[in-house]
């Protein structure tokens, strides 16, 4: 028995990464950002405002969080549908008394079915990226290209005629690409994504029209991952968010500027008994000095303005 | 296949010879960071996929990135506060990626020992050349880019065959004679070191790697709360402290640069990092200091009374 020869074979052994699409760079060597104001850290946070259609296909895996039982599988739809209905709502208060400043990652399918809540989000003013079609429209290699890329403007056109604004930011569908995707999104006019969770800081990765801007997401520290997944408590998670708020502005204070990304969703944190434990992070973390909430545009922008190039 | 992999007696945890550390030390402690390269695409492996998705799995490979990108400097920095060493298991491939890590380990004086040459390289279906052929190729890596002859190995994510340890052994030897090859992080059975049968018999000891306390296991496999792998790292070492004082032990923490150097869980190992610093008999060391002292002084005495043992019980 034995193997291959190419199972001895590395081609990509080189310098930097085993692909082109970005640079190897380690985060302590770069030059320190500013942000606006003086301030040290950026505090992002992202909502996730999903649908997840009860008749799901799961190609080619069923989505981390949709439908599990036999159709139908009225508990998972219900329960996501929960966060859009009450949890969203209690997430916007909770915005206005810690003076937030959050981003919603919007499925495309749910701005088609929910004018209202997209007239509030309009109301509100905040910054609306594109999570997709929905989530069961699953990005994927080996999926057609010419289907990937209908895809991708179904959602982006469609989120953009909806909410009357140029859709900038880009979030997959439980994170999942093909090799096309990123090139397929900065020709549908996206200006940076968040699916690759490599930095702590932004960087340009490459696509076949130019540079996109990869925008730190963790996925580490997502309410889903820590709470629904690792069946952390809700203490722990605000306990986790706290020292990741301490750590990075400790670091920023002499590498430049950090930024605290927040991954959270209303069905999860929006409960009665979680939301409290969202309230108590955003108070911590808005309560420290130098913090400067600020959507995932802006903060690309102001990163983007100290690149050379 | 073997009912029992044959590296070792049965060897109980009472009455052994008394294992005497530097200085009176009761738990000779060390760090042994895993900096690792996992390629986005290699070739499948027909026993285990690297990935669960189609080419790109970014989830996977992008978070093992950012522990290259952000987690590697982080770590460093809290090691380097606590006098800590680390012996890395390294994915020799990198030493081509990512020089610039390379650099910063070699001027703290890292130990660098072989994890293969990827992390997405599994030894599973290799014959025995091809696997020898990777060792070698890993610790002439090291040599090379380093200077160290390799002393240790933890196999590439784990995967092992039957003549894993004898070939690294082996390899060690003629490279490098007695001064490479001759400590293995691939068995779990002791929290004392171990000496290890190979075909060659060569002098080889097991040094306690501790996959409990792997900040992988803990995180990803058992998926707990920063505070309480902090909590377990202590109380880990306070029962090992305390059982040191009749007999030298070994604790290891093992760590990832993507999973330790979060923001959110960096705090709870400083902590425990302080707590065992701040101990007196402790020797902070490095991975081949242990087993070089092993070797050294216990070695023979442990033979002998692992042999007296198996008589005794076989009389």
């Amino acid at each position: 028995m034995s193997l291959g020869p190419e199972h001895l074979e590395y081609p990509f052994r080189r310098y930097g990464m085993d692909h082109d699409r970005y640079a190897w760079s380690m985060l302590s060597e770069r030059k320190p950002v500013q942000w606006p104001g003086g301030a040290r850290l950026a505090v992002w946070v992202n909502v996730g405002l999903q649908f997840y259609p009860l008749n799901q296909q799961g190609k080619p895996f069923k989505v981390p969080g949709g439908m599990t039982m036999p159709y139908p599988d009225l508990r998972h739809y219900s329960l996501r549908d929960y966060g859009n209905r009450v949890g969203i709502y209690r997430f916007f208060k909770a915005f206005d008394r810690y003076g937030v400043k959050p981003s919603y990652a919007v499925s495309t399918r749910l701005a088609e079915r929910q004018p209202y809540l997209m007239a509030q989000l309009k109301e509100r003013g905040n910054e609306i990226l594109c999570h997709g079609y929905h989530q069961d429209a699953l990005h994927y290699g080996g999926q057609d290209a010419a289907e990937e890329a209908a895809l991708v403007n179904r959602a982006v056109e469609g989120l953009a005629q909806i909410t009357g604004r140029r859709i900038r930011g880009w979030l997959s569908p439980a994170r999942n690409e093909s090799a096309n995707t990123p090139d397929l999104l900065k020709a549908a006019g996206i200006d940076w994504f968040c699916d690759w969770v490599n930095d702590d800081m932004p960087y340009h990765f490459r696509t076949a029209g130019g540079p996109l801007i990869a925008m730190p997401l963790s996925t580490e520290i997502e309410d889903y991952f820590v709470i629904g997944q690792n069946l952390h408590s809700e203490a722990s998670w605000v306990e986790q968010v706290c020292d990741a708020c301490d750590l990075l502005l400790a670091e920023a204070a002499g590498q430049g500027g950090r930024i605290l990304a927040l991954s959270i969703h209303p069905w999860l944190l929006g409960q009665p008994h979680r939301i409290g434990k969202l309230e108590q992070a955003l108070e911590y973390v808005m309560g420290q000095p130098g913090v400067w909430s600020a959507s995932a545009s802006e903060i690309a922008d102001a990163w983007q303005a100290q690149q050379q190039g | 296949m073997k009912e029992d992999p044959g590296f070792y007696d049965y060897w109980p945890y009472q009455g052994r010879p008394k294992i005497r550390w530097p200085n009176g030390a009761r738990v000779a402690f060390w760090v042994a960071p895993n900096i690792e390269f996992y390629e986005l695409n290699p070739p499948k492996n027909p026993h285990r996929a690297a990935w669960p998705q189609p080419n790109p799995a970014l989830p996977g490979y992008s978070i093992r990135d950012y522990g290259n990108r952000v987690g590697h400097v982080r770590q460093m920095k809290v090691l380097d506060k606590y006098g800590i060493r680390g012996s890395i298991s390294l994915s020799t491939a990198l030493c081509a990626h990512h020089p610039e890590i390379i650099e910063l380990c070699k001027e703290r004086n890292w130990e660098f020992f072989s994890h293969g040459i990827y992390n997405t390289r599994y030894t599973y279906g290799m014959d025995e050349a091809q696997e020898r052929a990777m060792i070698r190729d890993s610790i002439e890596t090291i040599h090379r880019a380093t200077g160290q002859k390799c002393a240790g190995y933890l196999a590439p994510a784990l995967s092992h065959s039957e003549l894993t340890l004898d070939l690294f052994a082996e390899v060690g030897t003629e490279l490098f004679g007695d001064e490479a090859g001759f400590y293995t992080c691939d068995l779990f059975h002791d929290d004392q070191p171990t000496p290890i049968h190979l075909r060659s018999g060569k002098r080889f000891v097991s040094i306690p790697y501790s996959l409990e306390m792997n900040d992988t296991i803990a995180y990803v496999v058992n998926k707990i709360e920063p505070r309480r792998y902090g909590q377990q790292i202590r109380d880990c070492f306070d029962r090992l402290y305390a059982e040191g004082a009749e007999s030298g032990t070994v604790m290891c923490i093992p760590t990832h640069n993507y999973q330790v150097s979060c923001p959110h869980r960096l705090k709870a190992f400083e902590e425990a990092l302080e707590y065992i610093t701040g101990h007196s008999d402790v020797w902070v060391t490095t991975g081949r200091e242990i087993a070089r002292h092993y070797l050294d002084h216990c070695y023979e005495t442990a033979v002998a009374d692992i042999a007296a043992k198996q008589a005794g019980a076989a009389a």
